[in-house]
């Protein structure tokens, strides 16, 4: 059984794989300065057509919901009661904070006029019917939030006690408000497209739009846990917790199965299945994404898989993949421009942009577990102690 | 412009347009109440059987808006030296204003749909319910209180390019080649409308196809060119249909019999006539639900007062509240088994 959290100790932060990230975001810096100082068209394909691409859909909307483990699991854990998960809930909270800080820079990034961005926390500009105004506010006061649920553990590296005590006091309500935020602004982030109307296929156009945003995020949240627990034991050698996340599984396959059962409901309801059931890219997305969510389902649900590490591991990756490619059909995919003859594939440059801040993300995660006392089971297992 | 993506779909699709309208029972109880257009709302009328493709317009609103585009490629620039013949494709970040031609088959004919052609002017429509004015999250696109015309406040602006993204029509843009680009959109030349004078479009167009003036003035125009006999003389005003300019006279053609624009979305202020179908001009069929009543009418049902979230929120704080000293016990006696 794992113990208190401690740090990683014994591992070089200088390997080969970091090495490698660190190129790839040095790289990405290159590209962001160009960025900066030529315009968003000098490295972006975006066009008249698509004002948002990639960034936006992968960097932000993608972004955020892969920082969505942290919320998941505080939910579990101090809503329903749930204990028994609590070692994976300072991991979870340290991907989150990493997903929404490169979100945030993603945003920045993207923003046409960044050197303005503080308009958005000026209340004489505020606009109340935008849900781009709840969603912005929303994602930097959960930002924010993110590092002092996520202080205890500077803290206890530091030894200050009587900070961490203050602190731990209040941890309640910040657990709360910790909740509350992610399930606003990540249905908002299904909100925004209910505007886009015609432009968007009906395949996706729906009014449930910010409830299939937000129970899907959930979904992800947990299965982002498996992942990365399973990533992080079997990298650094570290005891399997295996028996945690099996039972894990049972609560996602519940959720996406309810997740799938009123996406299709709503689907044959409306009769929109018309772009599902043409040769097109969108339609081949569309199958393939709900190719992945049942089998992500199936294998969660059935108790076989679950007790195989291998087969509860590719269930969490296929269920990533599903949410992540949903979300891509429906900001982009599903997405045709107002006037014909448009295209839109990333550059090259975009794509490296993207690439460099996923790497940094995977490098400051591995540094954080180095430097603060994040995991709970730094028991190295016998057979390679 | 050839058969769209779209069209295809909404052809091949069950249903399509419908299901895109968002017109369930539920939806619309949740939906907010319609604006109403402002009565003294500004607007243009094009009517694409008078256009003759000159691009006076496109011409005159880019020095009225001070659009200067990039020069034309190599072979052409000598012959183009002063840059008078550049012409944008379409709207982007600097060009407010085109006019497109549809073409089918031979082409040989105006204003037919096969075998011939036709003009649209494309600019902002200037909606009564506008997307671009709802989704801006700090209140960069105004909609003006009495002339009903959207303007953009660039000093306000984040470039999120949400307008973009959500504008039914394609029309705001952000000048994405540009270290501080801006969204930019026709604003009806409010600049010279200050002044006493008129959109540019408008002012220079020979024919009368661009006709500017008091939205409720065009519709009834549009309506009685609708209701004239084909073929029949009619006095187009020109410029302003309320000043007294020269008229031009021309036989009434056969008109596709809808205004489009008086319902589109909630109704536009830009409103056009044509001979060939909308959508061979790329204006879509679109109901007569502006796609923000929805969004608008959920947001502030969740988030009115934030009573909603606030109690979420004591919910939730006291579960943990409950929950939370029993898993800390649990954690301090895991921890304590094990040291």
């Amino acid at each position: 059984m794992s113990g208190h959290p401690e740090r990683l100790r014994g591992v070089s932060l200088f390997t080969p794989f970091s090495m490698v990230l660190g190129l790839l975001v040095l790289i990405a810096g290159v590209f962001l300065l160009k960025r900066f100082v030529y315009g968003l068209g000098d490295v972006s394909n975006l066009s008249p057509g698509y004002p948002w691409g990639l960034w936006v859909t992968w960097d932000l909307i993608i972004g955020s919901s892969l920082g969505c483990g942290g919320f998941a699991m505080a939910m579990l854990i101090y809503v329903f009661n749930k204990g028994h998960y609590h070692p994976l809930m300072r991991p979870a909270l340290v991907s989150s904070l990493f997903g929404y800080v490169l979100a945030g820079s993603a945003a920045v990034i993207d923003m046409g006029r960044w050197w303005q961005f503080y308009n958005l926390l000026l209340p004489w500009h505020w606009n109340f019917s935008s849900v781009m105004l709840e969603t912005g506010l929303c994602v930097s006061a959960y930002t924010m939030l993110l590092f002092v649920e996520n202080s205890p553990m500077v803290l206890e590296r530091f030894g200050l006690e009587k900070w961490r005590q203050r602190i731990a006091s209040v941890m309640w309500l910040i657990i709360s408000i910790g909740i509350l935020l992610p399930f606003m602004h990540q249905s908002s982030l299904g909100s925004i497209l209910l505007v886009v109307g015609h432009k968007l296929s009906p395949l996706y156009l729906t009014p449930w739009l910010p409830l299939l945003f937000v129970s899907s995020v959930l979904a992800m949240g947990y299965a982002l846990v498996v992942f990365e627990a399973t990533v992080v034991t079997r990298s650094f050698r570290l005891a399997s917790e295996h028996h945690m996340l099996s039972r894990l599984s049972t609560v996602i396959g519940w959720i996406l199965a309810a997740w799938l059962l009123l996406r299709w409901a709503d689907l044959l309801w409306r009769d929109a299945l018309g772009d599902a059931l043409v040769m097109t890219p969108l339609a081949a997305s569309f199958w393939f994404e709900n190719a992945l969510a049942l089998f992500a389902a199936i294998a969660f649900l059935s108790p076989a898989a679950r007790r195989d590490e291998v087969w509860t591991f590719l269930a969490a990756v296929a269920l990533l993949l599903f949410a992540i490619v949903y979300r891509f059909n429906a900001y982009l995919v599903a997405y045709t421009p107002a006037v014909d003859g448009y295209q839109y594939f990333p550059s090259v440059q975009e794509i490296l942009v993207t690439l460099g801040m996923i790497a940094f993300e995977i490098l400051a995660y591995v540094v954080v577990i180095k430097l603060f006392p994040v995991l709970h089971s730094p028991v190295r297992q016998a057979a390679h102690a | 412009m050839t058969l769209s993506r779209r069209q295809f779909l909404t052809g091949a699709g069950a249903g399509a347009a419908t299901a895109a309208c968002l017109v369930s029972a539920p939806a619309q109880a949740i939906s907010r109440e319609p604006k109403q257009m402002p009565e003294g709302a500004l607007g243009m009328l094009f009517d694409s059987t008078l256009c003759i493709g000159c691009q006076a317009c496109v011409s005159a609103c880019r020095a009225a808006n001070g659009v200067e585009l990039g020069a034309v490629p190599a072979p052409l620039a000598d012959w183009n030296a002063a840059n008078t013949w550049a012409v944008a494709d379409d709207l982007d970040g600097v060009t407010l204003n085109v006019i497109k031609v549809y073409r089918n088959g031979d082409a040989s004919v105006k204003d037919r749909e096969t075998n011939g052609f036709a003009f649209i002017k494309r600019n902002c429509l200037h909606c009564v319910d506008a997307s671009c004015v709802s989704v801006c999250p700090v209140s960069a696109m105004i909609k003006d209180p009495v002339t009903g015309i959207v303007t953009h406040d660039a000093s306000a602006c984040l470039g999120c390019r949400y307008c973009s993204y959500g504008c039914p029509f394609g029309v705001p843009q952000f000048d994405l080649n540009n270290t501080f680009g801006q969204i930019n959109k026709c604003e009806m030349c409010a600049h010279l409308q200050a002044q006493g004078g008129i959109p540019a479009c408008c002012d220079v167009c020979p024919t009368g196809a661009s006709l500017f003036g008091p939205v409720a003035l065009l519709q009834a125009e549009a309506e009685a060119r609708l209701a004239a006999e084909p073929g029949s003389l009619h006095q187009f005003p020109r410029g302003d249909i309320r000043a007294d300019r020269p008229l031009h006279e021309a036989p009434i053609p056969i008109y596709q019999k809808h205004v489009y624009g008086e319902t589109e979305v909630g109704g536009t202020q830009v409103r056009y006539l044509s001979a060939v179908p909308f959508e061979k001009l790329g204006l879509p069929q679109l109901g007569p639900d502006a796609p923000v009543r929805f969004v608008e009418g959920l947001q502030h049902k969740l988030y009115n007062y934030l009573l909603a979230p606030a109690l979420a929120l004591f919910g939730l704080a006291w579960a943990v509240r409950r929950n939370k000293p029993g898993i800390d016990a649990q954690d301090q006696a895991r921890h304590g088994k094990e040291n």
